[in-house]
């Protein structure tokens, strides 16, 4: 039987992918000499299931070069020898190396090996191993060349509890029979009277003449697993029937005995490798497979199930006489359809959907390896992994992201000295942040550093040409600056984040996915970069509510409740403010047409409905004239074809044909001037809880 | 069809083990750890489990040693798979109730003489 | 399919390599502007459309054309013409834009489509500097079919919407 092992490559390789960012992930957690058990071994388990993959679908390279990997790991997890800093950072550079020897095998190209070769050394070093200690133990074949015919004497005694191995001694000698010519004695003197007989016990023993051209190793190996649970004595005699002529004209007949036994057959790697690669399928395509989890998959099933019971009973339905009952029946059938294949829609969306700790995992490393360049303290904080996001976007998001980490290292946060001379923790911290707000993923890169510099910034601008001496401009028009194409704020282009790659290159890329890119900052306090994007292809849950004679859709998710106005509870702030005192609360009140600037809505308070939601931690109500249906829509993109609309995150097609918009909540916080430029906090509460008092 | 349950918490090994079997005329079981076979092994019979020793969870001597205590798997020959420098487990495993033990890395042909030596 | 379609292909083909362009053409205020014909998508009557919060005059709102959301400009106030009830014979063309960024679909609201004409480009004019109106930007250039001007239109210039803030 014969079994093309490149099926398995593919599997092979993205659990190996997996079992590296697990690796780099708990290395990346170790503290030497505070370390636990379970995150060496799971260290350990990836390595070792990386090697005995590479091993057995001949892709040796890797397989030597994790045994060495897997020999130190071994030895740190059985206490043998103590995890130090240098380990950690070789075993991160193995990751790396073994990432790239991966690769190379998945396009089917010849893997470089230098690197590995080099850090091998490194690791024998710390083994004290010498060259010999990693040769495969496989390449130890058989020497089949020898032909010569013995003749060995047999005894084998089972101890009784050997069936309680799982052992059957039968198994054992149709086996020896196979290496050759056998003759078989069974002796049963052992058997007990009948009533000391316990069926469990093995009480026969045999005495075997085997004559076969195999050594002495092969019938050894054939009783390898009951050494211990035998007495076993082979012994090279003269021959009972010793001709030659007998062992070669059997084998010649026999072509059973050409099956080579378990454990004497040569594992030529090298040739299993070399028919494999001809073989190979066409070169992997890495994006264009996704994993899905198998509850994703068996809740789609489920659907699709309802799905076919809903349009059996439909059709029944349409073979019948049509009545009052059954244009009754039909219409419930129909409303079932629309949820079955709503739902269907949704659940077939959210097998692209895959959680951003994609990207986030890539994170620590390159910060541990950066700060570690720079000198800096950093803690790394990661919020909002479980986020999902569309597979496309992540992969273009990741880079970007990168990039402007690196800068919040580099440039945002401080060194020690420089943060304990203003007085703050010598532990810079960067968090990523990401969450869902209306139709759009939102990732903060957040770090606590010195803030954006707006001085040097602008001198830099004005000597770039970007604006003229007498500009007067805000602050967060100067931090906007630096997203201008030919920015760049380094002294020297540094090694870390001025690789050519400017912030107007990574504001072009989030651009080009439909998004935006912000940055906030406060001298001193740090600096905030917000990503927002589209979930392409996402779908909302949206309340639509009625603004004059226009239709708009309130993200389900960010409404807090909505209700009829209690006109004693509102009082005016300011010039043109109201606000609703709820329960504990001052919830401004935004009259969307008055924001939207619609002729022809209902303005007394009391005659129409406010819906409370939540933005960014904060509470306001938006004045609807009234509440229609709640229903699913796909989000479809303004920008296409026109381009962002304040307020607006999208549009969606109602069930009728037409467009209705999407309403952006902290886009419209923004809109409506309610909050303060690079401040969270609203105008509102200030001044509220100054009447309140 | 003698019915064998395979556990690895490799995805491609287990894939291998499985395939070979089922091509080979055997009826596979799959399980991704010694907890999950466990369950699985409690509520169905086996001819013989193959196991691998490094899993999270449930590792595969544990596994075996819980297995063995099962009056159903009290002669079911439980395989290991271990690597060349596991001596130690296979000392191990052998006190835990196993049978015997599949050296990695092996290629499918190895795998079913392997598997010939405990069921046929 | 080796007919009509084909044919007309392969005239507009031979007619490009001559540096003939064929022009669709439109009334608006009794004046008839050409738009090239290969840019036009299709060409619908006016229909209930979804308005843009905040947007300039111009921007009528969106639709929904077979799933994506189209704009959809008046020409007349893009042009500062005093605007006209639309009725039975208004027509929305659907152009594709080609702008720096990428094309964009977009729909423009005009009083009636008139005729296709094939004109060589070097019968095209530039439009001469003394007109009353601003509106000379938005024209790439003049031609004479017959006895009538028409005006050719630069569609990336006429078609791009100044942010309102």
């Amino acid at each position: 039987m014969s079994i093309d092992l490149s099926q398995f490559f593919e599997v092979f390789f993205e659990e190996s992918f997996e079992g590296l960012d697990a690796m780099e992930a708990e290395l990346l957690n170790l503290v030497p000499g505070e370390e636990d058990l379970e995150t060496i071994n799971t260290i350990f388990r990836a390595a070792h299931s990386i090697k005995g993959g590479s091993g057995t679908f001949g892709f040796n390279s890797v397989s030597d070069f994790t045994h060495v990997l897997e020999t130190l790991l071994d030895q740190i997890r059985e206490g043998k020898r103590e995890l130090t800093t240098e380990h950690v950072d070789l075993l991160l550079k193995s990751v790396d190396c073994l990432r790239a020897l991966l690769s190379a095998l998945q396009s089917e190209q010849e893997p470089d090996l230098e690197e590995a070769n080099a850090l091998r050394l490194k690791f024998e070093a710390i083994l004290g191993l010498g060259q010999s200690e990693h040769d495969n133990p496989n390449s130890e074949c058989a020497d089949e060349q020898q032909a010569e015919v013995n003749t060995y004497q047999i005894d084998f005694k089972p101890y009784h509890h050997l069936f309680k191995t799982g052992n059957e001694p039968l198994y054992m000698i149709s086996e020896l029979a196979e290496l050759g010519e056998l003759e078989t004695h069974v002796s049963h003197n052992e058997i007990p009277d009948i009533t000391d007989l316990t069926a469990d016990d093995c009480f026969l023993s045999w005495r075997f003449f085997l004559n076969t051209e195999k050594e002495e190793r092969v019938i050894r190996e054939i009783f390898e697993w009951v050494e211990d649970d035998c007495d076993l004595t082979i012994t090279l005699c003269g021959g009972l029937f010793s001709e030659d002529d007998t062992a070669q004209g059997a084998e010649e007949n026999n072509p059973d005995s050409k099956i080579e036994p378990a454990s004497s057959a040569p594992i030529n790697t090298q040739e299993v490798k070399k028919a494999v690669v001809s073989k190979a399928p066409p070169p992997a395509t890495e994006s264009t497979s996704i994993r899905v989890g198998i509850d994703k998959v068996d809740s789609l099933i489920n659907m699709v199930g309802e799905l076919v019971i809903t349009q059996a009973m439909l059709t029944q339905l349409g073979e019948q006489e049509i009545t009052e009952a059954t244009i009754a029946s039909l219409q419930e059938g129909l409303a079932q359809l629309a949820h079955n294949t709503r739902d269907l829609q949704e659940n077939v969306m959210r097998i692209r959907m895959l959680p951003i700790s994609f990207v986030f995992s890539r994170f620590p490393r390159l910060v541990r390896d950066i700060s570690q360049k720079l000198n800096k303290q950093v803690e790394l904080k990661l919020l909002g992994e479980q986020t999902e996001l569309d597979k496309t976007v992540m992969e273009k998001i990741s880079d970007p992201m990168v990039h402007l980490v690196r800068n919040s290292l580099d440039h945002g946060l401080e060194t020690v000295d420089q943060r304990l001379a203003v007085g703050k923790d010598p532990v810079g911290i960067v968090t990523l942040n990401a969450f869902h707000q209306g139709g759009n993923i939102v990732i903060e890169i957040m770090d606590d550093g010195q803030g954006l510099n707006t001085t040097k910034i602008k001198e830099k601008a004005i000597a770039n040409g970007l604006i003229a001496l007498g500009d007067e401009l805000s602050d967060d028009e100067i931090n906007e600056l630096i997203f201008m194409p030919g920015f760049s704020t380094a002294d020297a282009v540094s090694d870390i984040s001025g690789r050519g790659v400017g912030m107007d290159v990574v504001r072009r890329n989030i651009q080009s996915l439909n998004g935006s890119v912000e940055v906030s900052s406060a001298t001193g306090i740090g600096s905030t970069f917000t990503i927002r994007l589209p979930l392409t292809l996402a779908i909302l849950d949206g309340q639509l509510v009625k603004v004059a004679k226009h239709t708009y859709i309130i993200p389900l998710i960010s409404i807090v409740e909505s209700l009829q106005i209690d006109i004693t509870k509102v009082s005016r702030v300011g010039k043109d403010l109201d606000v609703l005192r709820l329960r504990d609360e001052y919830i401004p009140i935004l009259r969307l047409y008055n924001i939207f600037n619609h002729q022809g809505a209902i303005e007394t308070l009391d005659k129409t409905l406010l819906v409370v939601v939540e933005s960014d931690n904060q509470k306001i109500g938006l004045l609807v004239d009234d509440l229609l249906s709640q229903q699913q829509v796909v989000i479809k993109s303004l920008e296409a074809n026109y381009q962002k609309v304040d307020g607006v995150s999208g549009a969606t097609i109602l069930g009728d044909g037409r467009v209705s918009l999407i309403i952006d909540i902290s886009g419209l916080i923004k809109l409506s001037g309610l909050r303060k430029p690079g401040s969270q906090e609203l105008i509102i509460e200030s001044q509220a809880n100054l009447e309140a008092s | 069809m003698k019915r064998i349950l395979a556990v690895d918490d490799s995805a491609s090994m287990r894939q291998m083990v499985g395939f070979t079997l089922k091509k080979a005329g055997f009826d596979v079981t799959e399980a991704k750890d010694g907890s999950e076979a466990l369950s699985i092994a409690k509520q169905q019979g086996f001819d013989a489990v193959i196991s691998d020793v490094n899993m999270p969870i449930m590792d595969g001597i544990t596994l075996i040693r819980e297995l063995r205590t099962l009056p159903n798997y009290k002669f079911t020959p439980l395989l290991m798979l271990t690597t060349e420098s596991g001596m130690d487990k296979k000392v191990e495993g052998k006190a835990a109730g196993a049978t015997g033990w599949i050296v990695k890395p092996f290629n499918p042909e190895q795998l079913l003489a392997v598997i010939k030596k405990v069921i046929r | 399919m080796i007919s009509g379609q084909s044919e007309l292909d392969n005239k507009i083909m031979l007619e490009q390599a001559k540096g003939v362009k064929q022009f669709l053409t439109f009334i608006m205020a009794d004046e008839e502007y050409g738009v090239d014909i290969l840019t036009v998508q299709e060409i619908r009557s006016w229909e209930e459309i979804t308005v843009l919060p905040n947007a300039p005059d111009y921007v009528k709102g969106v639709i929904n054309l077979r799933g994506t959301i189209v704009p959809i400009l008046d020409l007349r106030l893009r042009f500062g013409l005093p605007s006209i009830e639309y009725g039975p014979l208004t027509v929305v063309i659907v152009v594709k834009v080609n702008f720096e960024q990428g094309s964009k679909i977009m729909g423009v609201v005009v009083d009636a489509v008139s005729d296709v004409y094939s004109i060589a480009e070097e019968d095209a004019k530039t439009v001469p500097n003394f007109t009353d109106s601003d509106n000379s930007e938005f024209v790439a250039g003049l031609v004479n079919v017959g006895e009538k001007m028409v005006a050719l239109l630069d569609l990336k210039k006429t078609m791009k919407i100044k942010c309102t803030h």
